[in-house]
């Protein structure tokens, strides 16, 4: 078989079938189906309290979900028997507020999991460390503590993190929420390198250019449930739920 | 002014018993290292046991850590020296005077170092479990360095306050500095002997809070 005829028949990167789940009595996640293609970007949208960022920690077992199906590459994600170290190697997961571990280099953040879980030898960690700060731009800040470096050096050197593992798909939970305004252009010029070169993602975020740019699917989340879904462009010029439309009103100007 | 010399820093007295306290200057210095490391090694592997959140676990490790921070050293000393023997157990007073010191110490540093894990903010598991690492590998690589670190000043307190309680061993007969020191005194009827103690102390435990101090700043910012 040819690659792409291997490709057309492999099954999706992320398959979440009916995912539900409840903080207390309050259920943020009411049913939610979603496919991401391999080599798709969906980007999801919502109000804040609209169970965006809890869905896609459900995704990689942060949250435990409540009910539902989650499958990577068809294998299951969700279930008693899972190994879910196993899995989450192949997840890349991106945070609001960057989590770098504050004693450790940029270098050693981004070596720790292919040290520690890939069990790697350290000269062998240490360049493809190097390799995945290089594509975010940051091999010269490879001794650098976290300290030391600006937001948008910070959330790159959490991307490098994540990609060193070279997952299926990388989740990105308000990767630029946190930032400055002028160190944004950073982080989603990366993030658009990636997608150029393939990778599968699963974007929350706000930067409503960004989804016009780089997203093949957008979805628009509220209350728990998935309103609307399609291409940037439905969703942003003729969104169909009135929902999405007030809610892109209150963001006309930004993007 | 001849007397106060006479009594406190009489040359003859000082000579004598010298050499028995320098021989006491090496029992504290052995104690004091062997209770601060397997104290605060101790101390921070019970942080580590109720990291894991076991209910019976974590009861019965607060139960020890509030016990052995309540009851005055002291008492826990003589209690141990003149009640095993009773039950057949024999230690000497440098075994009792280990354990115990010990003992409190890995109480004290349980709580500093549990309240230093649980000041790393939750942002750090969430990273570290998002990248394959398991429970105890996060625990031990990304957690207990940066809790440590947090911890280093009060840490460094406990440490210093319990190598200077080797003092009370002096109750029970062992030949630390203190020990040799009174035994000196009570021979020669002259308080140069303690007077030498005291310098001895000064110069022992003088540089190891500058090293704490130094500790401190070193790991004031992280990663610096």
């Amino acid at each position: 078989m040819t690659q792409a005829a291997q490709e057309a028949v492999a099954p999706p990167t992320l398959v979440v079938r009916g995912l539900r789940k409840s903080f207390g009595s309050e259920e943020v996640l009411q049913g939610i189906d979603l496919t991401v293609a391999r080599r798709e970007l969906v980007f999801v949208l919502g109000p804040s309290g609209s169970g965006k960022s809890t869905m896609l920690r459900c995704c990689n077992r942060l949250e435990e979900p409540d009910a539902g199906e989650i499958t990577l590459e068809g294998d299951p994600v969700t279930g008693p028997k899972v190994d879910v170290n196993q899995l989450r190697r192949r997840m890349g997961m991106v945070f609001q507020a960057f989590n770098l571990y504050p004693h450790l280099s940029a270098l050693s953040n981004v070596t720790l999991a292919l040290r520690k879980v890939r069990g790697l030898p350290r000269p062998e960690a240490e360049a493809m460390g190097l390799t995945a700060l290089d594509r975010v731009g940051l091999k010269a800040k490879a001794a650098s503590y976290p300290a030391h470096l600006s937001g948008g050096q910070q959330q790159r050197v959490a991307i490098a993190r994540a990609l060193a593992l070279e997952p299926s798909v990388m989740l990105f939970d308000e990767p630029t929420s946190a930032l400055d305004p002028e160190l944004v252009g950073d982080v989603l010029a990366v993030m658009q390198d990636m997608k150029a070169q393939g990778m599968t993602m699963l974007v929350v975020s706000h930067e409503m250019k960004f989804a016009r740019d780089a997203a093949d699917r957008v979805i628009f989340m509220d209350a728990g449930r998935i309103v609307e879904q399609g291409t940037p462009e439905q969703i942003f010029e003729t969104p169909h739920h009135e929902r999405t439309q007030t809610f892109l009103a209150r963001f006309s100007g930004r993007g | 002014m001849e007397a106060f010399l006479d009594t406190f820093f009489n040359g003859a007295v000082l000579a004598r018993y010298a050499p028995s306290i320098l021989q006491g200057v090496w029992v504290t210095v052995l104690l004091s290292v062997l209770i601060v490391v397997s104290g605060i090694v101790g101390g921070a592997a019970l942080a580590c046991l109720r990291a894991y959140r076991i209910r019976p676990l974590s009861a019965l490790i607060v139960i020890y850590a509030d016990m052995f921070r309540a009851l005055p050293p002291l008492v826990l000393i003589l209690l141990v020296f003149f009640g095993l023997p009773n039950l057949g157990i024999l230690l000497s007073s440098s075994t009792v005077l280990y354990l115990i010191l010990t003992l409190v110490l890995a109480a004290f540093a349980e709580e500093i170092v549990w309240a230093g894990i649980t000041a790393v903010p939750k942002g750090q598991w969430e990273a570290s479990r998002s990248t394959g690492l398991g429970f105890t590998q996060t625990l031990i690589w990304v957690i207990l360095p940066q809790a440590v670190r947090l911890v280093i000043p009060p840490l460094t307190n406990r440490a210093i306050a319990i190598t200077k309680m080797t003092a009370l061993g002096m109750v029970i007969g062992v030949p630390d500095i203190l020990g040799q020191a009174t035994t000196a005194q009570s021979f020669s009827a002259n308080a140069s002997p303690l007077m030498l103690a005291a310098i001895a102390y000064v110069l022992l435990f003088l540089p190891l809070v500058i090293f704490s101090r130094w500790l401190e700043t070193r790991f004031a910012a992280p990663g610096v």
